[in-house]
């Protein structure tokens, strides 16, 4: 029997791989924004399982919240790779370890 | 029903429509030539709404079941946030049309991020919470990089996008887990789930709530991104970013609190009281170091948010007053400095170094006059408003019992004063160097006179702010 903590388990294993994604990743600028997607997307999981009428509190708001999250994560990623494409443009090169123009 | 709850949000709505109206209209008519009318256009119905809901709106209406909350407290932030959106168009439209950036979408995007603002101040739900951050971030990020043939810009958008996105996405987990286990998203449902002892998920909800929330205004220890973004972003952005965002974050952070978990104070009384400690003295120490100035108003802003949310902290009504006094006269400083900062030119071309102010006097005595007294102000020098917004959120947690937060706020505040107080020495007393450009851009100076005379004469009694500030704190602290 699949129960709401099987659910969550699998959404916070994503949510800390995206995070983990995101900071131990040293290549690649689209590693990230995969990791962002992640991260959203294990949210996702989360509100559909808790608003599941059969393991989660039955109700729809859940849902309706999901819907809402692809939504604003698809605007999200449209305008993180036209940036990323602009950077490209200027600096020649996406990976992570050349975004160093401004330290300190 | 639905007529009403539409008269509500009527404000946003108009907003949104002009938005999208001026954004046909230019793209099929002059394109990059209107950008002048737009803006003005724009700054004008800014004005407009600001005068609108600040005289007009009356009482607490909730629309669109819980959604949407319209009280004092909104509208307080609501007026800050368009008038402060108003002055930066204004005066930033000169320095892009200098740099060959006056594209009639920036103004466009402000509005945007000026409406996701505005529904942020409003939110009643986790829901139209996110909705709001997201509207006002996802135009944020795309003026941060608006210089796209630029380096520094494209990556101050890259950095700032990342970063954002991940703090948006903890936002989000903590909803999620918020909604989960107190089986509602509105603010309303959860405070009366959430009395006395709070269920562990929506406890570790919370905090990664005020995780998220601390990203957007820039607290320590998630305040990795504020420098680079306000050195690299074109300067018009980074004032935008360093005044109206931050006021909005900040009510948002506030609404959070006390709307959906005003019932259990000690769960997020420490956290926070933390948070500002830590602000307050990262942003003073590292920014002793710091050599351009657009960096060194990145860390006086963290310094600014930590003495804001030692406001919060104190957790009633007298605490949010406070610190919604502390963001209005934060965001009229901000609007002066940033002004002048755009004024910084050499042979026509911007500058941000701070050793180009050396004897900047000699340049313009009265431009030096009001830099000086913006930054007394910045430092919290006696006679300026600047030290009477530090006084009251000192007050306020002094009051609360928290005594050892107030006390490392005067430490704090006195760290900060030397770099302020630094520049002030450069454009008075140091050294010869090739001098800057007596600039003629009429807004911007016109803005940095006001803002240094605000300071000045607004002691006598903040133009009514503090009362105001008093009537949103009580709409919002029940």
């Amino acid at each position: 029997m699949v129960g709401l903590e099987h659910y969550l388990t699998v959404a916070a294993a994503l949510f800390v791989i995206g995070i983990f994604g995101l900071f131990l990743n040293r290549k690649n600028i689209i590693i990230i924004l995969m990791s962002i997607e992640m991260i959203l997307l294990s949210v996702n999981i989360n509100l559909v399982a808790f608003s599941s009428s059969t393991v989660g509190l039955g109700d729809l708001t859940g849902q309706i919240f999901t819907m809402l999250v692809l939504t604003v994560a698809a605007a999200e990623a449209a305008i993180g790779l036209a940036i990323l494409v602009s950077f490209f443009r200027n600096r020649g090169t996406i990976d992570v370890e050349d975004v160093n123009v401004m330290k300190g | 029903m639905t007529s009403t709850d539409f008269s509500i949000v009527l404000p946003e709505v108009l907003l949104a429509v002009y938005g999208m109206a001026a954004l046909l209209f230019a793209v099929y008519t002059g394109k990059d030539k209107l950008s002048g009318l737009v803006t003005w256009l724009t700054a004008a119905v800014f004005v407009i709404v600001a005068l609108w809901i600040g005289l007009g709106g009356q009482g607490s209406r909730v629309a669109f079941g819980g959604l949407f909350i319209d009280d004092a407290f909104s509208r307080f932030g609501k007026v800050g946030v368009l008038l402060a959106g108003a002055a930066v168009l204004v005066m930033s439209h000169d320095f892009l049309e200098k740099r060959g950036f006056a594209k009639f979408e920036y103004p466009i995007l402000l509005l945007f991020s000026t409406i996701g603002m505005m529904v942020m101040v409003s939110a009643g739900d986790l829901m139209s919470l996110y909705l709001g951050l997201e509207l006002m971030s996802l135009s944020l990020y795309v003026i941060a990089s608006f210089r796209r043939d630029n380096v520094k810009s494209t990556e101050a958008g890259l950095k700032y996008f990342v970063l954002g996105s991940l703090s948006s996405g903890l936002l989000l987990y903590g909803s999620s887990l918020i909604y989960g286990f107190s089986g509602t998203t509105s603010f309303a449902g959860i405070i009366s789930v959430v009395q006395g002892n709070v269920p562990l998920g929506v406890l570790f909800g919370l905090i990664f709530v005020m995780t998220g929330l601390a990203f957007k205004v820039s607290a320590v220890p998630f305040h990795m991104w504020t420098p680079d973004v306000y050195e690299g972003a074109p300067t018009p952005t980074t004032a935008f970013f360093a005044t109206a965002p931050k006021l909005a974050a900040m009510g948002l952070f506030a609404r959070v609190l006390f709307d959906a978990f005003g019932g259990v104070p000690g769960d997020w009384q420490q956290v926070l009281a933390v948070i500002a400690v830590a602000s307050m003295f990262w942003g003073a120490f590292a920014g002793i170091g710091q050599t351009n100035i657009k960096r060194l108003m990145a860390y006086s802003s963290i310094t600014h948010m930590g003495f804001a949310l030692m406001g919060l902290a104190a957790a009633n009504a007298e605490g949010v007053q406070s610190a919604m006094v502390y963001m209005a006269i934060y965001v009229a400083m901000n609007i002066g400095a940033f002004a002048f900062i755009m004024t910084m030119e050499r042979d026509g071309k911007p500058v941000t170094d701070l050793s180009a102010l050396n004897l900047y006097w000699r340049v313009s005595p009265t431009k030096a006059l009001a830099v000086l007294v913006l930054f007394f102000s910045l430092a919290g020098v006696p006679p300026m408003l600047g030290f009477f917004a530090k006084f009251s959120v000192l007050m306020a947690a002094w009051n609360a019992g928290l005594t050892w937060l107030a006390i490392f706020g005067v430490i704090a505040s006195v760290i900060a004063a030397f770099y302020y107080l630094r520049v002030v020495y450069y454009m008075y007393f140091g050294s010869e160097v090739e001098p800057l450009d007596n600039t003629k851009s009429p807004v911007a100076v016109l803005l940095l006179m006001v803002s240094a005379l605000i300071m000045l004469v607004g002691i006598v009694n903040m133009f009514g702010v503090d009362g105001m500030a008093a009537i949103a704190a009580d709409a919002l602290v029940k």
